[in-house]
């Protein structure tokens, strides 16, 4: 973490109702968050716990029922699809399946060079765009010519988030949200891919904020962890204080129901 | 019956019966171009009885493929090419797979599938499930018996008897779970194949479908379990031994114990060293990366299958193949290396 601490995104009393037909839904129940400059930040909680909803108001893919995001010490505006545009240059995403995070019909060299654009590249020049590409895909250990003229759907799918990182390091953004990242990929390609992220928050400075019910991911790669239950966050604090004393019940029962290699595996509490 | 015989029959007696023994099964698809990929290739295990077995190992390495040619049931584009599969001293390999359905499967051998709760009828009721189950399997019984029998069934795994009565929509994901899994040993088998039964769900339904796992072998429902999951830390609470895959070959079997926390093979420790719990000591860990992509199982290499990523690999191991040699503690690896040498890799390494 960064000396001096800067908030990068701040939530407050953050709430998501979903009504239909006078049923009313509290998904998130007024959070409220400060998320610092360069930090990893983790968000556990099980299904239904609204964390993908939480992520979603984030990223302005949803309208905020109640309460206010705060982007870099400012109150956040996408009401203009200009404004919206603007900011998500800043906020940027991995989601859980890869497979279902590319549009078919474009060449990945057509995925990469969107992201030159988007940074302002455009006018750059064709040698220019493929060394920027090169060294995105060496960055997470791809071969950019093994990659070109290819469609996505011809990499596995740890590739294919691999490429997902390629992105990010192009489009540099302040914040990444990674929406279950490594659940759909196996063990060996998830460490590679964490791994990549570290590397890349290390990089350029962004902030990473981890949406995830893997409570020992979300151990081995977080500066702080928030519990989510119910739409609210019932504990919060650094990963070592959360993960290895934690206080409120959920978090302990949360922990206990994970099979552990060093610790005893305690079946008698369900 | 003379003497020797005799001794050799109580020996027999003393010592533990393989539940399920397959001698060097292999197993191929057939793609619609006529291509052969061996996705199991010359696999021996042993089961006891009493005993779990563990199949661990990334995705495509052939783990889901394995537990389908088990069974003994084979549809295209899947084919039995050879091998033996003997289930409490019966060999099926090459039965026909409409006798394998009628008289084993279910009652000898009961195979749960990846995501078997979503394959459950939405306009059924699950008791509709279970007297289908039955009457497939020529059981002359009458609703109500299937009812009464189920019902006490349920009870004895301490499913509530509601259960019977609902639609799956009606069932949590972890319910509906337990309830195929409960429907799936309702005529006794002796070996049970669970493929990732509980990789859907989340961690307390996780829990609860394992506790009944453990319960289905300590109540003599079922007399050995098989199971596949590429999540290391569940394998390890969970079976006796484990079998690590990699490209349709079993490059270690040992203890469970000795295997996740001390791998011989190469690619087992690669695999070991990539899990992830929440323990004291995981943040200042290293997680190991393997890297590169299984091979191509079309045109599998020549020498070891692994060599392509193995970090003290050898000229000859791209060459010769390479066999499985016995070690300690009734381990077997495959790897031109001894037990020392591989020892000695890993203590530098983690110099």
């Amino acid at each position: 973490m960064p000396d001096e601490k800067k908030v990068c995104l701040r939530g407050s009393a953050l709430t998501k109702v979903f009504a239909y037909s006078g049923q009313k839904t509290v998904a998130v129940d007024h959070v409220d968050f400060n998320f610092y400059e360069g930090e990893v930040v983790s968000i556990v909680g099980e299904s239904g716990s609204g964390k993908t909803t939480l992520a979603k108001m984030l990223l302005g893919l949803t309208s905020v029922s109640e309460g206010e995001i705060y982007f870099q010490g400012e109150k956040r505006d996408i009401r203009s699809q200009k404004k919206r545009k603007e900011y998500w240059k800043n906020i940027q995403a991995i989601f859980q399946d890869p497979f279902s995070s590319y549009n078919i019909f474009r060449k990945i060299d057509a995925v990469l060079l969107d992201c030159i654009d988007l940074r302002g590249g455009r006018n750059l020049s064709p040698a220019k765009k493929v060394e920027l590409m090169k060294e995105a895909c060496s960055f997470v250990n791809l071969k950019f010519e093994e990659l070109t003229n290819k469609y996505p759907f011809e990499l596995s799918g740890g590739q294919m988030q691999r490429l997902m990182i390629a992105r990010i390091f192009l489009l540099r953004p302040k914040i990444l949200l990674a929406d279950e990242p490594t659940s759909m990929i196996d063990a060996c390609s998830r460490a590679t891919i964490l791994d990549e992220l570290m590397h890349l928050r290390n990089e350029i400075g962004m902030t990473i904020i981890f949406i995830t019910h893997d409570i020992g991911l979300a151990y081995y790669v977080s500066d702080t962890v928030y519990i989510m239950e119910h739409g609210k966050f019932v504990e919060s604090g650094s990963a070592d204080e959360v993960i290895l004393r934690p206080q409120a019940t959920y978090t302990q029962r949360l922990i206990n129901d994970v099979p552990k290699i060093h610790e005893e595996w305690d079946l008698s509490t369900v | 019956m003379d003497m020797p015989e005799l001794i050799a029959k109580v020996d027999d007696k003393a010592k533990p019966a393989a539940m399920l023994e397959v001698k060097e099964l292999t197993t191929k698809y057939i793609t619609r171009y006529k291509e052969d990929v061996y996705a199991v290739d010359h696999v021996s295990l042993k089961v006891e009885e009493g005993k779990s077995l563990g199949i661990a190992g990334e995705s495509g390495c052939g783990k889901s493929t394995l537990a389908l040619s088990l069974m003994g049931y084979y549809f295209a584009p899947l084919h039995y090419t050879s091998g033996e599969i003997i289930i409490d001293g019966r060999n099926i390999s090459g039965m026909n797979p409409d006798d394998v359905r009628k008289s084993i499967l279910g009652t000898e051998i009961a195979y749960i599938p990846q995501a078997a709760m979503n394959a459950l009828n939405p306009t059924r009721k699950i008791i509709n499930f279970i007297e289908d189950v039955m009457e497939a399997h020529d059981l002359s019984v009458t609703k109500k018996d299937v009812y009464e029998r189920a019902r006490q069934f349920f009870a004895r795994l301490g499913l509530p008897a509601e259960v019977l009565q609902k639609y799956p929509v009606e069932l949590s994901g972890g319910m509906k779970q337990r309830t195929v899994i409960a429907v799936s040993v309702m005529l006794l088998p002796k070996v049970l194949i669970a493929d990732e039964p509980s990789s859907a769900l989340d961690v307390t339904s996780q829990k609860m479908v394992i506790k009944m796992l453990r319960s289905l072998m300590e109540n003599d429902i079922i007399s050995s379990l098989i199971f596949i999951t590429h999540e290391l830390p569940l394998l390890y609470n969970v079976v006796d031994d484990i079998m690590v895959m990699y490209a349709g070959q079993i490059v270690e079997t040992g203890p469970a114990k000795e295997v996740v926390l001390d791998p011989l093979h190469p690619y087992a420790k690669g695999l070991m060293g990539s899990i992830i719990v929440p323990e004291q000591g995981l943040r200042d860990a290293k997680l190991t990366a393997i890297p590169g992509v299984p091979p191509n199982l079309k045109k599998p290499p020549a020498g070891c299958r692994f060599a392509e990523r193995c970090k003290y690999v050898r000229p000859e191991c791209k060459t010769n193949s390479v066999a499985s040699r016995e070690a300690s503690d009734g381990r077997a690896y495959r790897c031109i290396f001894s037990e020392k040498e591989l020892r000695e890799f890993y203590r530098k390494e983690a110099d």
